[in-house]
């Protein structure tokens, strides 16, 4: 699977997990507006980092903090390069 | 008045310059403190409060603040009364702290409450026509957070509070505090002492706002100092609205500032000096750092010039000071040992020439400035008849500084595709019973909990 692909699987399980109705997933979607909160994006980051072995936010401080879904996809695939 | 004191607050006002330019803004209204000079918000019933033991309840922080200002130096006894206190726990807070007033923003709090005396605050001045009387010392108290049950209040006075206040009008032009925080809590009320003794003005947070809206609202204000956790400042970053202000200070307090959140707040804000504050509502505030990196050096353990006493001892940092609180109000737990000392809780590891905070003594877990008692959620998953015991412990997240997970040990042995469903079942239980932030973001089953592998940081031998 695709790191994008994991990221949206993910995501979408979190968002179910803690009962969030999300919005429509596109690139240009803003985080904050996406209908997941801090503490989901915080578990998000946590499975991702189990699953994809990296959690570029812990890992390099240069990483500028992501503010759309597009943002978010890309430091996780800068990363995995 | 004792050496090294503040007057009150409204003295505070009138030492400073011009105060026409100077504001408190909330969400929905903002005053002029050149008008509180005048007016007041008690609609003339300030004299009724004199030497009154007053709980302040007011709902929204614009109103809490310009209580504050007129009742400082008229009290006897000033209780701030954070937004999130359950009114269950009002009559003990009631009894304890000898409460005989309310200042509240509508009078039927006080059939809540009931206490006789009920006056409301709100954001319309109208003029003052009594004398405020001659200043009286004003006891300051707040609550201390983290605790479940019935919440512990500490008592200070404003010359403890704002001990740490320097007091020289800013050489950039006016000074504008934002804050993030509610200015009921320490880290808040020390933005509000900042805003009133530099000077300044102040634009106060509402929990009603999403943090876009607060970036612009804070841009618009012509924010110069912006104040709050680290949980608030990742949020600001992963907002659109980060650059609708472009604060000349940015300060952290409140939770341990990693590395990472101070180098992307130097990114996003290059003009701005980037700083991190160490504070407690028990012990005061104890230290800045403002060399741009997490930790502090190890340098500081002893006696600062500022004239505050750092100790580490048993792995917690130690606090002495002037700044500290008096006192526990209400029960009778000593506040700091024999020679003065807070114990802060806050675990301290050296690594080269600096300390860093790596953890609580009472295992508590802050998962983005919301606290998290490992015992409680323990005994929820133990509540499972397949549980033998568990561990619940802090994950690091670079988005709310912890999460938590636990380890569970099983009664006996079970197959993969039962682990898998066991997970399901302690997970279900942990959402039923606990609010979101203490369910357990990931459950691992161990064959035991041995010393070793709870680590360094294990509550259960800190």
């Amino acid at each position: 699977m695709s790191t994008k692909l994991t990221i949206l699987a993910e995501l979408r399980k979190v968002a179910d997990e803690q009962a969030k109705s999300l919005a429509p997933l596109s690139d240009d979607l803003v985080l904050l507006d996406s209908g997941l909160d801090s503490l989901c994006f915080a578990v998000l980051v946590a499975r991702l980092e189990d699953r994809l072995g990296v959690d570029p936010f812990t890992a390099s401080d240069d990483v500028a903090f992501p503010v759309t879904l597009g943002d978010f996809v890309k430091v996780y695939e800068h990363a995995a390069r | 008045m004792p050496p090294g004191d503040v007057g009150s607050l409204r003295d505070c006002l009138g030492d400073t310059a011009d105060r026409s330019t100077r504001h408190l803004h909330g969400i929905d209204a903002s005053v002029a403190l050149s008008d509180l000079a005048r007016g007041t918000s008690l609609g003339g019933r300030l004299p009724e409060l004199r030497d009154r033991s007053v709980l302040i309840a007011t709902g929204d922080q614009l109103t809490t603040a310009l209580a504050l200002i007129e009742l400082d130096g008229v009290a006897r006894r000033l209780i701030l009364c954070p937004p999130d206190v359950a009114p269950e726990h009002l009559p003990s807070v009631i009894a304890d702290a000898g409460v005989d007033a309310l200042v509240s923003a509508t009078v039927d709090q006080s059939r809540v409450t009931g206490v006789a005396l009920a006056v409301t605050c709100g954001p319309v001045l109208a003029p003052r026509t009594q004398d405020r009387g001659a200043p009286r010392q004003t006891e300051w108290v707040m609550f201390t957070s983290g605790t479940t049950g019935a919440p512990k209040m500490v008592q200070h006075s404003l010359a403890g509070l704002t001990a740490a206040i320097k007091r020289n009008a800013s050489q950039d032009g006016p000074v504008v505090w934002g804050t993030f925080y509610d200015i009921r809590r320490y880290g808040g009320l020390q933005i509000f002492f900042r805003a009133l003794l530099d000077g300044g003005s102040l634009i106060l947070s509402s929990p009603k706002e999403p943090i876009g809206n607060h970036l612009v609202r804070l841009g618009a204000h012509g924010a110069t100092h912006v104040s709050g956790t680290p949980s608030h400042w990742r949020r600001a970053l992963m907002s659109p609205s980060v650059q609708a202000m472009s604060p000349r200070y940015v300060r952290l307090s409140g939770e341990i500032a990693d590395q990472a959140i101070l180098d992307h707040l130097r990114a996003c804000y290059p003009r701005a000096r980037v700083g991190h504050a160490y504070a407690s509502t028990e012990a005061g505030v104890g230290f800045e750092v403002d060399d741009g990196l997490a930790g502090f050096p190890a340098g500081m353990i002893g006696r600062l010039p500022s004239g505050v006493e750092m100790k580490v001892e048993d792995g917690t940092l130690r606090i002495r000071s002037n700044r500290t609180a008096v006192r526990y109000v209400g029960d009778g737990a000593a506040l700091a040992d024999d020679d003065g000392f807070v114990d802060t809780g806050d675990i301290v590891e050296r690594r080269g020439d600096r300390y860093f905070f790596v953890g609580r003594s009472n295992g508590v877990i802050n998962v983005g400035g919301l606290k998290v008692h490992p015992e409680e959620v323990e005994a929820v998953i133990n509540g499972h008849p397949d549980v033998r015991m568990s561990l619940v412990r802090p994950r690091k997240s670079p988005i709310t500084g912890s999460l938590v997970v636990a380890d569970v040990v099983l009664r006996g042995e079970a197959a993969d595709a039962r682990l898998a469903q066991l997970q399901g079942e302690i997970l279900r239980r942990c959402r039923e019973a606990l609010t979101q932030h203490k369910v357990p973001t990931a459950i691992r089953f161990v064959p035991a909990l041995a010393v070793a592998a709870t680590g360094k940081l294990a509550r259960h031998h800190a």
